[in-house]
């Protein structure tokens, strides 16, 4: 499979993330495009780092682990992942206890 | 066209989609379950690379653990109906557009890249599977993978503290 594909799935997921962004005000959508954009960057490594692997098979490695890293990194990334939903979820649960919203328009002053 | 490239482009197809399910659903739990879907996709891309590890964590972790937060917190918080309120249609637009922006901008650099004959290995070699990713983690990652482990805690007493009632 050509790695142009791959590519250009990626950047069209990570696109929509950034439009999600860009255009919802519920603070919740926005934390879910996040996820969407960090997906999007997790196929993209694991599609290079396959790509890697081919390329150092061609080129005549006999052990065959290269583009493990990429993998490992999606995986830590997947880890940051997963305790940056307990943080934020958290802050958007303390922000509709305050503002009993979860609309980000509300948020635009630093104080309450 | 064999069945890895029908597969390909089944799974990237139903991928976008629910991908714009997500940002154009105006219920949040429709967002959250149509992510779930963008998910399961992204994992089955994992399979079709061979990295079966990742597809499985995926799944584990993404659908099963994050997704049942998020829904959690929306129930919690009695939100699932349709409460969009104030939209400005300009400002949709704009942002609209400003990312459609990035994607040309993405687009035109890509083609730029020199990666025309660069291929994926699809269906085969042996990198993604537990054992070469396991031996990898525990020798040469296991530093940062304890310190990720520290990151977890705090973020967990993180959590903890903020939320709860003060």
């Amino acid at each position: 499979m050509p790695i142009n594909n791959y590519i250009l799935l990626s950047i069209a997921l990570f696109c929509i993330g950034i439009v999600g962004v860009l255009t919802r005000r519920n603070a919740i959508i926005i934390f879910m495009c996040i996820e969407l954009m960090l997906n999007a960057v997790n196929l993209l490594l694991v599609a290079f780092s396959k790509m890697h692997a081919r390329a150092a098979l061609l080129a005549g490695d006999v052990n065959g682990t290269a583009g493990t890293d990429g993998q490992l990194f999606v995986f830590f990334i997947m880890v940051v992942a997963a305790a940056e939903v307990s943080v934020g979820l958290a802050i958007i649960v303390m922000m509709y206890r305050n503002i009993h919203s979860v609309d980000v328009n509300f948020l635009n002053r630093l104080k309450h | 066209m064999n069945i890895i490239q029908i597969l390909f482009w089944f799974l990237s197809v139903v991928a976008i989609f629910s991908a714009l399910m997500v940002i154009t659903s105006k219920n949040p739990v429709y967002s959250v379950l149509w992510l779930i879907v963008t998910f399961f996709a992204i994992s089955g891309h994992y399979i079709l690379l061979n990295a079966q590890f990742l597809a499985i964590v995926n799944i584990i972790v993404y659908a099963g653990a994050i997704m049942v937060l998020f829904l959690f917190v929306i129930m919690l918080m009695n939100l699932n109906k349709e409460t969009e309120p104030q939209k400005n249609r300009w400002l949709k637009m704009a942002g609209a557009v400003a990312g459609g922006c990035l994607l040309l901008v993405f687009v035109a650099a890509l083609k730029g890249a020199g990666l025309k004959d660069q291929e994926a290995m699809v269906n085969e070699g042996d990198i993604g599977l537990i054992k070469n990713l396991g031996k990898e983690l525990f020798t040469t990652y296991v530093v940062p993978f304890e310190i990720s482990s520290i990151l977890f805690l705090s973020a967990m007493v993180g959590a903890v503290v903020i939320g709860k009632k003060e």
